[in-house]
């Protein structure tokens, strides 16, 4: 046994001796074979390399896509590109920066603010990069600076293609805009494998829709491989792909109701988001006031942005989508309908309504908005002439765990999932969201109280939505409980074949609530309208039925800790003007919610922006008083809806 | 007195190291702090960051090297075993980052279960064989290719080609050094190239991609060609002596991708040219050199299979990473042994060197 082991032994040695020394032979062989490679790079084929390196900037040249338009429903442009020349400065190729720039601001005017964009856009960019210096060019500029550029090192005279939206202030909040490619995209495009793609490109969509639908909008580079001459002229294109444009979008925005919005607004801050219950299509979503989102394409210079971003008003803050505002009244035909559903109130059942309602073993009053309260009423009164006592006892009697599952159904205090980024929750109470938001607090800052309910039952307590939620939920509410996701896109349209995908077309559900009941709230909603309801002036002369509900909202500001404008300090404590509405009863083809800043009473400010925008979707009309002011609305309204369904059939074409 | 203690910590600190290795390391890593104030553009950043990993690992290789081969080898089945487990985990609760599943999320930390079987596998089968020295029969080398198998495929489908590879290359050279048949490798090798076409159509189609890219850069210029063609020009107009350091168009003109980890290469390759090259080829030769001498004299089978798998394994990374950027095998997400930014790969590295520096202290 023992000698067999000890050769057995010997064996296995002179075996893994062997392997060691055929493995060796293997590697050094394989580095020979790297070695080999290496020589053949960088001795054999060195100088063609060189070469490519050394023109390595124009060898091989991406060609922008150019990025997709987007039209409003008639196919009215909302943002457009167009192709101008730009003064660019390559820092690294400069032999003296100031020098250079001194030169050619004798060539061209160079305006203390191109001065301020370039110096930001230079802090931020590396010394290879081109930086612009002067953008949009004239012809006679871009002329002179050509014939001038060999003189200085590093400048160039570029085409480029510019974004552009017509209607400023009026998409800024929809379209949002796009902006420099800066450092924190190029990270992104990477982790997202999109470099490629990107290789090249200058901007890409920052905010808006021209953020959420970057990937389509944006197209796919095309290539050209250049063969150039020692001094990097291009003597021939030796091969290329063309780049193929974004797909373009239309919108289910009418630009017509945002622009008569918008002027019906005026100077008033405050947010409108109308939606055709019918399909989820947003027609209009403004917030006001808002910004000019052509500032922002090729760096705002930073005067600008800060003047934007510290004035009192707000006009970077999207309203619409991220405003969050307690309700207020517009939030009782929720409440009727979760009171219905739940069986806590029958659809004719009458109760009193007095001045004021108290809790039993309490003395505490819940005061009504009218005093001598409203009497004995049934629902659909107690909605149009907006009792606050009737409110309160169905509340109470219902508590917080039977409203809260039913009133979320309508899509209060979830998010509604439009296409844009940032959607606020806004906040429909319950015991768990109370104990969460107070989590840090003591015991009884924490617990729901029962008589917390109460004030939800009218809106307030804890109760804040966005406005577009509160269009959601009327859309569905008008819709008899058919619920469709909003969406500001209605159509991507494939540039090259022409094809069309629909966004959203489907209905994501129906809600589970009795069909009738939603003929009581309408009825309700409808009588607001009518002599005796809380906007009864409103619905004289109507031409087809409308329904709506009032709303005042106890101030709550949008952002704490703002910098207060003492001459606005005390319009901002006043109430918030609410209204939600929707038209014609029988089929509704639009409902909407307006709210106006610190307006007061809902009737007053809201409601007349929402009669005249229905009364302008609906039939065409506008108000007097702004006849002739509209851009986007030319004096014959007739022809140019020819016009429009004309260009709108060739673009689907 | 004083310079007496300093004495006997140095002979502490030393008694367990290598003097080739350390050396060679140390030459590396001088290297390659200069090539990475080039590539991470004459910033100090990422050099801190290096000075630190590289002190923590060399903190754990000198602990793996004081401990006997065989205290460690003790522990092979049951760090196989949690390496399972954990490959097991990121298969059902991995995070997925760019369509493949590679991680676990610990909370404080992300691990990579993946990199603890580049070592673990061949502990467990050196482990195995010296268990079953002298009773070996060869259904012993069936058992073998499923402890090989199990973390080979499970590696594979995260999907992660790369590591797949080098996982089952090192439980395949301890195979190769137990004695595996030469009949059986050659059968074995003829049977991969008869699967090929098999492999080819269980590929993801980005690996595909990569291939098919290898051989015909040109094909996807702007998008994975870009890289390769980007990387070789880089290569190619370095020359036989460089552009000199700090001096690479390429690099800092920002046309190298990845350039401070898997294509520092092309940095270095070229501000330091074909001279440059071969120096770095003959530093790797050489700690592979030395590490096989180390096998040769390892006294114990399971020192010798470690010692060998560890050799070759540190050979395939060197060849594989300098091959693909050099454009002659496809890219895989493989480091450039101790020049590569990144410190998990390295601390892994380090660990592989405390064990070969411990069987190579082991005595007869």
């Amino acid at each position: 046994m023992r000698p067999s082991r000890l050769k057995n032994a010997q064996a296995e040695e002179s075996q893994l001796q062997l392997r060691l020394l055929v493995v060796y032979a293997f590697i050094l062989l394989m580095f020979a074979l790297l070695v080999a490679r290496f020589v053949w790079l960088q001795v054999l084929q060195h100088d063609h390399f060189s070469t490519l390196a050394q023109n390595n900037r124009i060898s091989l040249v991406p060609i922008q896509p150019s990025r997709g338009l987007i039209y409003d429903r008639n196919g009215v442009v909302l943002a457009q590109n167009y192709s101008s020349y730009t003064l660019e400065v390559v820092p690294s190729k400069t032999a003296d920066l100031e020098a250079t720039v001194h030169a050619l601001g004798e060539l061209v005017e160079i305006t203390p603010r191109d001065m301020r964009r370039f110096r930001k856009m230079l802090a931020e960019s590396k010394d290879f990069e081109a930086v612009p210096l002067k953008l949009k060019l004239t012809d006679e500029e871009a002329a002179r600076l050509a014939a001038n550029v060999w003189r200085f090192p590093g400048v160039e005279v570029n085409a480029q293609l510019f974004r552009d939206y017509p209607y400023r202030e009026l998409t800024s909040h929809v379209l949002g805009y796009i902006g420099r490619i800066n450092p924190k995209d190029k990270e992104r495009l990477a982790e997202e494998e999109k470099t490629a793609n990107y290789r090249g490109a200058t901007h890409i969509g920052k905010t808006g829709l021209e953020k959420i639908y970057e990937d389509v909008l944006h197209g796919q580079a095309g290539f050209e491989e250049i063969e150039t001459d020692s001094a990097g002229r291009a003597i021939r294109s030796v091969r290329s792909t063309p780049p193929v444009s974004g797909h373009n979008l239309k919108l289910a925005l009418d630009i017509r109701l945002q622009e008569l919005a918008d002027k019906l607004f005026g100077q008033r801050r405050g947010a409108v988001v109308a939606i055709d219950p019918q399909t989820g299509g947003v027609l209009a979503f403004l917030s006001k006031p808002g910004f000019d989102p052509n500032l922002f394409i090729d760096g705002i210079d930073p005067q600008t942005w800060n003047t934007l971003n510290t004035d009192w008003q707000k006009p970077m803050v999207n309203r619409a989508l991220r405003g969050v505002y307690p309700p207020g009244s517009t939030f009782k035909p929720f409440m009727a309908m979760a009171a219905l559903q739940s069986g806590a109130l029958t659809p004719g059942q009458i109760l009193p309504a007095p001045g004021y309602f108290t809790l039993p073993g309490s003395n505490h009053q819940f005061r009504d908005s009218v005093p001598s309260g409203h009497g004995a009423i049934n629902l659909s009164k107690a909605i149009a002439v907006s009792s606050d006592t009737f409110f309160y006892r169905v509340a109470w009697d219902m508590g917080i765990d039977r409203i809260h599952p039913l009133v979320s159904q309508f899509g209060l205090g979830s998010l509604t999932g439009i296409d844009l980024d940032g959607e606020a929750r806004g906040v429909l109470p319950s015991k768990e969201w109370k104990a969460k938001r107070f989590a840090k607090s003591r015991e009884e800052v924490r617990r729901w109280y029962p008589a917390d309910v109460v004030s939800v039952g009218i809106g307030q307590g804890f109760n804040a939505y966005t406005p577009l939620q509160m269009a959601n939920a009327t859309a569905i509410l008008a819709n008899d409980g058919v619920v469709y996701k909003p969406h500001l896109v209605k159509e991507v349209v494939d540039t090259k074949t022409g094809q069309i995908r629909r966004v959203e077309p489907n209905p994501l559900r129906t809600l589970p609530f009795k069909k009738s009941y939603y003929g009581v709230v309408k009825e309700g909603m409808a009588a607001v309208m009518r002599p005796g309801g809380t906007a009864w002036r409103l619905g004289v002369g109507l031409k087809y039925a409308m329904a709506g509900k009032t709303g005042t909202a106890q101030v709550v500001q949008i952002r704490q800790g703002a910098k207060y404008n003492a001459a606005a300090l005390a319009e901002q404590y006043r109430d918030h003007s609410w209204f939600i509405a929707f038209a014609p009863v029988e089929k509704p083809q639009i409902a909407l919610a307006v709210i106006v800043e610190n307006a007061g009473f809902g009737a007053a400010a809201a409601a007349p922006i929402a009669r005249a925008l229905c009364d302008f979707y609906l039939t065409g009309v506008v108000p007097p008083e702004l006849k002739g002011q509209l851009k986007t609305l030319p004096p014959e309204p007739a022809e140019q809806d020819k016009k429009d369904t004309a260009s709108h059939a060739s673009l689907a074409g | 007195m004083q310079a007496s203690l300093v004495k006997r910590l140095w002979y502490l600190i030393k008694e367990p190291l290598d003097g080739w290795l350390m050396l060679l390391l140390g030459l590396i890593f001088v290297l390659s702090l200069f090539v990475l104030y080039s590539a991470s553009d004459q910033t100090f950043q990422k050099i801190d960051n290096k000075l630190v990993y590289t002190v923590l690992s060399l903190v754990v290789m000198w602990l793996v090297a004081s401990t006997r081969p065989h205290t460690l080898m003790n522990f092979a089945p049951p760090i196989y075993a949690l390496g399972l487990l954990l490959l097991l985990a990121v298969h059902f609760a991995g995070v997925t980052v760019n369509g493949s599943t590679r991680w676990l999320e610990l909370g404080v930390t992300r691990i990579q279960p993946s990199e603890i079987m580049k070592i673990a596998l061949p502990m467990m089968l050196a482990w195995f064989f010296q268990r079953f020295e002298l009773s070996l029969r060869w259904w012993h080398y069936l058992i073998a290719c499923a402890l090989i198998a199990a973390p080979g495929l499970l590696v594979l489908k995260q999907p992660d080609l790369g590591t797949a590879t080098l996982i089952m290359a090192a439980g395949f050279f301890v195979l190769f050094f137990a004695g595996l048949s030469w009949k059986v490798i050659l059968a074995g090798l003829v049977a991969f190239a008869a699967s090929l076409p098999i492999v080819w159509n269980m590929l993801h189609d980005y690996q595909r991609k990569r291939v098919l890219t290898l051989i015909d850069p040109m094909q996807d210029p702007l998008g994975d060609g870009y890289h390769i063609i980007q990387s070789m020009i880089a290569i190619g107009s370095g020359g036989p002596w460089g552009k000199g350091w700090l001096n690479g168009t390429q690099t800092h003109l920002d046309y190298i991708p990845e350039r401070t980890t898997d294509f520092i290469f092309a940095v270095y390759s070229e501000e330091f040219g074909l001279v440059g090259n071969i120096v770095l080829v003959l530093l790797y030769l050489l700690i592979i050199s030395r590490g096989l001498v180390i096998t040769a004299r390892a006294p114990t089978l399971y020192g010798r299979l470690m010692a060998g798998a560890l050799t070759l394994s540190f050979f395939v990374y060197a060849f594989v990473n300098m091959g693909m950027v050099a454009g002659i095998l496809p890219v895989v997400g493989v480091p450039l042994p101790f020049v590569s930014y990144g410190g998990t790969a390295t601390v892994t590295l380090f660990i592989g060197m405390g064990m070969l520096m411990s069987i190579a202290h082991q005595r007869r």
